[in-house]
């Protein structure tokens, strides 16, 4: 039988940039360090890939990188939450884990933002990370006609992805003004690999329609996506597709850290210059503390992992290239700001809870999240409130509330096993 | 690690590349519906990052598995809309 109960003087949750830079500092100076993620794969969702078919050099060379510092891997390893004030209670495919920790550093990510509109439930509607991470996996888009929406960085370099796959990209929809990407644009010589990158996709895309100021208002079909419907303001289009990717762009996954009592600042993980959170030997590292990207979660989570190992001093020569990427994240944050009308986009029998099926004039009556759970089970399915919790705070105002372990639905057998530890009489 | 797998899509063999996760099996197999929602409504992997749970199937007899997330493993049999 496999260990169930792991001990780590260092234990990093995520193994995407922030994780991967994170296990890779704490492991090189000398700490037993743990690298957990919920996935067999290493790069988490952004490097996701990267593993078997290397295109990244950057991403091949923290996968080496962390090859060489030693550190152990606890892949396919889902994180329920915490089992005691220094133990992590987690899932693995051969049977629960319980990983204790002296540091913790959590790099859990970010997930896509998905906002309501009629027809957004069909089949063949998915995030554009989404079906960009499904594609490197097998998904079949050679051929497929496909609709990029929403908002963020993303929507290009997941069209130029998709085109260079097979797939026929009919048009890219941003819902942001050009005005304002034009002064992103303009920002963006002083960051010439960025800039690069922006052209190299913009070539990728030739021919392709990259529209601003037009977001998707509706989608068709009966059991599967056939067509979705566009706006500018003034007037609607229709354009037939058999895909279409849409995100509003990026959440943080912030409820193991919810769970852990650790603060937020607004919707993001409060952390000091050392990455360090608001609970006492908790870090955290990456997307979780601000959207910024991959280098910037990547000098985070070595921020994280030398502050972690104690090297104070190696950490803060970090600071200065943290505070660049982290002005380059806020500049993007302001460049792809949600127009109103998108948080109006769906209609009184829109479904907002996909788990539960709780439509938007249900949940529109209430004054908060937690009320509106109580009364119509909205965020109380298997994705606990993953999905409309953060649709509902775009479109409602409503705020993040407590967490309960375990964050992520789990096997019965998994939660006995705390008990089991305890010396408790139950048995499987 | 063999270059093909094969596995079992609602009694339908589909043959894989190692490396393909059970989603992408699933939709080879030319099913586009998942599931039903809880009033019925047909649904499919919306997140592809083991977030969102609209992507479950039942896997090798387990209910509930993230077919986003799950690799394509030799002989597995996988069901829809359970």
């Amino acid at each position: 039988m496999n260990e169930t109960r792991l001990r780590f003087e260092v234990v990093v949750v995520g193994a995407g940039p922030a994780g991967l830079a994170a296990a890779c500092a704490a492991a090189e100076n000398g700490c037993r360090t743990a690298l957990v993620d919920d996935t067999p794969w290493l790069g988490g969702q952004i490097w996701r890939g990267q593993q078997a078919h290397p295109a990244n050099p950057k991403a091949a060379r923290w996968v080496e990188r962390f090859r060489r510092a030693k550190a152990s891997l606890l892949d396919q390893c889902t994180v329920l939450g915490p089992a005691d004030r220094r133990t992590l209670l987690a899932e693995h495919p051969d049977g629960p884990r319980q990983i204790e920790w002296e540091r913790l550093i959590l790099a859990a990510g970010a997930r896509e933002l998905f906002l309501p509109f009629p027809g957004w439930t069909l089949p063949g509607n998915f995030g554009p990370g989404g079906l960009q991470s499904l594609a490197k996996h097998g998904w079949p888009v050679a051929g497929k006609r496909i609709v990029l929406a929403g908002s963020g960085p993303l929507l290009l370099a997941v069209g130029g992805g998709l085109r260079k796959m097979g797939a026929s990209i009919v048009s890219i929809n941003e819902q942001a003004p050009l005005s304002r990407l034009i002064s992103f644009a303009t920002g963006l010589l002083a960051w010439p690999a960025k800039l690069a990158q922006a052209a190299r996709l913009k070539w990728t895309l030739r021919g392709t329609p990259f529209r601003c100021g037009v977001w998707p208002v509706g989608a068709e079909g009966g059991e599967q996506l056939r067509a979705v419907t566009l706006s500018d303001g003034r007037r609607q289009w229709m354009e037939a597709c058999d895909l279409l990717a849409c995100g509003f762009g990026l959440v943080p996954n912030v409820e193991l850290p919810l769970a852990l009592g650790c603060q937020l600042d607004d919707e993001f993980v409060r952390v000091d210059p050392w990455q360090a959170s608001s609970v006492a030997g908790v870090y955290a590292a990456g997307e979780l503390t601000g959207i910024g990207g991959a280098d910037a979660a990547l000098v985070e989570g070595e921020i994280a992992g030398l502050a972690a190992s104690g090297k104070e001093e190696a950490a803060r020569r970090l600071m200065a290239r943290r505070a660049a990427w982290r002005r380059f994240g806020a500049d993007l944050g302001a460049a792809f700001a949600l127009r109103e009308e998108v948080a109006r986009l769906a209609a009184a029998e829109t479904v907002v809870c996909r788990c539960e099926d709780v439509r938007f004039d249900r949940m529109k009556s209430f004054a908060g999240w937690r009320d509106a759970k109580l009364q119509t089970r909205c965020g109380m399915g298997s994705c606990q409130g993953r999905v409309c919790g953060a649709a509902a705070r775009v479109l409602f105002g409503w705020g993040m509330e407590s967490v309960r372990p375990p964050v992520l639905p789990a096997r019965v057998e998994s939660l006995c096993a705390d008990f089991l530890t305890d010396q408790s009489p139950v048995r499987k | 690690m063999a270059d093909q797998i094969q596995l079992r899509v609602n009694g339908k063999t589909v043959s894989v590349t190692a490396g393909t996760v059970v989603a992408a099996a699933v939709a080879q197999a030319g099913q586009t519906r998942f599931r039903r929602s809880v009033q019925g409504e047909a649904r499919g992997p919306l997140c592809g990052m083991g977030i969102c749970m609209e992507c479950r199937v039942t896997i090798n007899g387990q209910a509930h598995g993230r077919s986003c997330q799950t690799l394509c493993q030799e002989a597995m049999e996988v069901r829809t809309d359970e």
